[in-house]
């Protein structure tokens, strides 16, 4: 069969449709957003009608294929690595009821946060869970493991986490696909209180979750995508996780004796290859991407032998993505030089687009609040948090998605003023709406603005959940309808947009202020779209 | 055969199309590819880079490592400058001299082109220009396309083929701008290389 040349992302996307999911649920975040666009797009998902709709945060797409996994259907649910704090509540609890129908919880993590706020690593999450992990090395890896992770979430009713990093998530290779699996009928749980956490069942339900440990270490024993090689030179052992395993080797060639190389793709780890190993080595290097994980596992509290190098003793950096090139000086080989960067090059950061409505907004809103000078704006994630760049300087904070709003309410009852929140149409919809309940409950002195630009821009122009909905959601919230304002953010009415920002912040009350004008890329996009 | 190429560019500029045209041809050439991207943030008009790895042999990582690339394939010039380091030292580095500044400290572009005629292997070309006397600067990618080719080792009538079917959907006529844009480059390439 011809090879498919996919992203990562994809690759997982094409191994989960062909290994018979119902559904593709959840949130758009880079690196993850590719997997449920996949499923959009392809063809025979449409044929098939997979759920493959958006949903609103993290947390409700998690509990949807949770209820498809109850209804005895394969779902997936995907995210990227912060997405799962938001989902943490029923992630952690799928583990404690577990799972009817398969269920694979993707999640996608971003070290050197190319686009992300932090670099926390997912299979920490997993362990706290106790759910296996798995761990690609390259594309057609992330094809096959929706096919075993399937088998083992039906086989032990447990929910498998499936972890990727920013470079392969999205690195395209050849992937060959294999014999397809039909999807299921769909059945009730056998039991019909699995999915009940009361107490008392509770109990019960953790004292299985402990005993299927050894069940799972025993398939990582025996997992295809956990692979031991023997070498002649024991004086260094080394593990590597997921695509770490790459750049090894990509320099193993160059190495003078070939080294005993475990090659971790799942999780719990393998103990009879890891007791193997360190007992027959007298140091282990560990090259993981993400935080030093197995490193921390290999090497406890306190050092013993054999001496475990990587990401905590300085042989690899502690922070940021692994490359060929770092991984080289940690073996010990000497890098060839490339050129120099000359010193005249200068950064260039990404910046709004030209003719973005955020920027339009962000003009308005300074000049409303000249007089109170800065410091006075919370913001949130997406691309107005390019707002922080000159020539605006517009916004001060950007926690996680929703805090604007919340931190601007909690700020306003510590009688600061004024007190605004600048968030965007899709950010509101994830975990906005609940702030804004807070707000109008405590009647807190606050103007939030939703910057409307009809998408979710930032991860590449996906549906909103809130599009059309803004104001009647604001006003059941109990904001009062004479201070939700709706402003068209675009030059020629510079002057009355400030006049109208101004007003709401001398009203004492939660106002809402709605600047709406299509992202600048989904208006090029459907003028595009009209031309062909 | 091993070629690694990075692709260097500003978010918007299309080395994503270029990208993807030399990877169908690379696929129907029977080649491995491995191709990185970048997505997200950093695509809203900062750099951006792209690791193109062509092998007949296993490729490991999906990144290049430092002084390994056989080509640095630049849109646009400071960009070609930023990834010098993983120019391998008899590496080429193809690039647009048309500049990019959305940016309050952009250098001199005096000094950038200075730069890149100290470098041995090199082919420097307006591409914007070209692609303008074809009528639109949006083909500027595949200018920049055709001069690479000379350096590919991939078939030519691959490539025609990779822009075929990336573009055909957009019709006939911007299948045949994008074509002529290609051969355009080649020519300049073959002249000054």
């Amino acid at each position: 069969m011809k090879k498919l040349l996919l992203l990562g992302d994809e690759a997982f996307a094409q191994g989960a449709l062909d290994s018979g999911i119902s559904g593709a649920f959840g949130y758009p975040g880079t690196p993850s957003t590719e997997i449920v666009e996949y499923v959009q797009s392809n063809q025979e998902a449409i044929e098939r009608d997979v759920k493959r709709a958006w949903s609103a945060n993290e947390k409700t797409s998690m509990e949807e294929a949770l209820g498809m996994s109850f209804a005895g259907k394969r779902a997936i649910v995907t995210m990227k690595h912060v997405g799962l704090n938001v989902a943490a509540d029923p992630f952690m609890n799928s583990a404690m009821v577990g799972a009817n129908g398969g269920l694979i919880v993707a999640v996608a993590d971003d070290p050197s946060m190319h686009s992300s706020q932090n670099e926390q690593d997912s299979r920490v999450y997993g362990k706290f869970a106790m759910v296996p992990i798995m761990e690609p090395a390259n594309q057609q890896e992330a094809y096959e493991m929706p096919f075993k992770a399937f088998e083992i979430s039906e086989k032990y009713e447990i929910p498998v986490l499936f972890r990727i990093t920013t470079r392969l998530a999205h690195s395209r290779s050849g992937v060959t696909r294999r014999k397809k699996l039909p999807e299921k009928k769909g059945s009730m749980p056998e039991y019909m209180y699995q999915f009940m956490l009361l107490p008392a069942i509770a109990r019960k339900k953790y004292k299985k979750l402990l005993e299927l440990q050894k069940d799972l270490e025993k398939e990582s024993e025996n997992s295809p995508f956990n692979k031991y090689t023997d070498g002649e030179d024991k004086s260094l052992g080394i593990i590597t996780c997921g695509l770490g395993y790459n750049y090894l080797m990509e320099n193993f060639k160059d190495l003078k004796k070939t080294h005993p190389v475990l090659k971790i793709g799942q999780y719990p780890l393998p103990r009879k290859q890891v007791e193997k190993i360190t007992s027959e080595c007298e140091e282990i290097l560990v090259i993981e991407e993400g935080m030093p994980v197995v490193e921390e596992m290999l090497k406890g509290y306190l050092e013993k032998k054999p001496k475990i190098k990587g990401r905590l003793d300085g042989t690899l950096p502690r922070d940021g993505e692994l490359n060929p090139s770092l991984v080289r000086k940690a073996l010990g080989l000497a890098s060839p030089q490339g050129y120099e960067m000359p010193e005249l090059v200068a950064k260039r950061p990404p910046a709004l687009c030209v003719g973005c409505p955020h920027r339009d907004s962000f003009q308005a809103l300074n000049e409303a609040m000249e007089k109170y000078g800065k410091g006075h704006v919370f913001s949130d994630i997406g691309c107005y948090t390019l707002g922080f760049q000159p020539p605006f300087n517009a916004i001060n904070s950007c926690v996680d998605m929703g805090a604007s709003v919340s931190m601007a309410v909690g700020a306003a009852t510590a009688g600061f003023f004024p007190s605004i929140a600048v968030i965007g149409d899709s950010t509101f919809g994830h975990s906005g709406m609940t702030g804004l309940l807070d707000a109008v409950d405590k009647k807190a002195n606050v103007v939030i603005m939703i910057l409307d630009n009809d998408t979710t821009a930032m991860t590449g122009m996906q549906d909103s959940v809130v599009t059309g909905r803004i104001e009647s959601i604001c006003e059941g919230i109990g904001v009062k309808k004479d201070h939700i304002r709706v402003i068209n953010p675009l030059s020629r009415h510079h002057d009355e947009n400030v006049k109208v920002i101004k007003e709401e912040i001398a009203y004492d009350g939660v106002s809402v202020i709605i600047p709406r004008r299509p992202c600048i890329q989904v208006y090029a996009k459907r003028k595009r779209d009209k031309e062909i | 055969m091993k070629k690694d190429i990075i692709l260097a560019g500003v978010g918007g500029q299309g080395i994503l199309s270029i990208a993807t045209i030399i990877g169908y041809a690379v696929i129907e050439s029977g080649y491995n590819l491995k191709q990185s991207e970048v997505h997200g943030m950093s695509q809203r008009g900062g750099d951006v880079q792209s690791h193109l790895r062509i092998s007949d042999n296993e490729i490991y990582s999906d990144l290049i490592p430092l002084g390994n690339a056989d080509m640095i394939l630049a849109v646009e010039p400071m960009e070609a400058l930023r990834f010098l380091p993983y120019l391998a030292p008899a590496g080429w580095l193809i690039t647009n001299t048309k500049t990019f500044e959305n940016i309050p400290d952009y250098p001199e572009k005096d000094k950038i082109i200075t730069e890149i005629e100290q470098l041995k292997n090199k082919v420097a070309l307006d591409a914007d220009g070209i692609a303008k006397e074809l009528g639109t600067t949006k083909v500027m990618n595949m200018v920049m396309l055709g001069a690479a080719s000379e350096f590919l080792e991939l078939e030519y009538s691959k490539l025609e083929e990779g822009i075929k079917s990336v573009f055909g959907r957009k019709g006939e006529k911007i299948v045949e701008t994008n074509l002529k844009a290609m051969a355009a480059g080649k020519k300049i390439a073959q002249e000054k290389k």
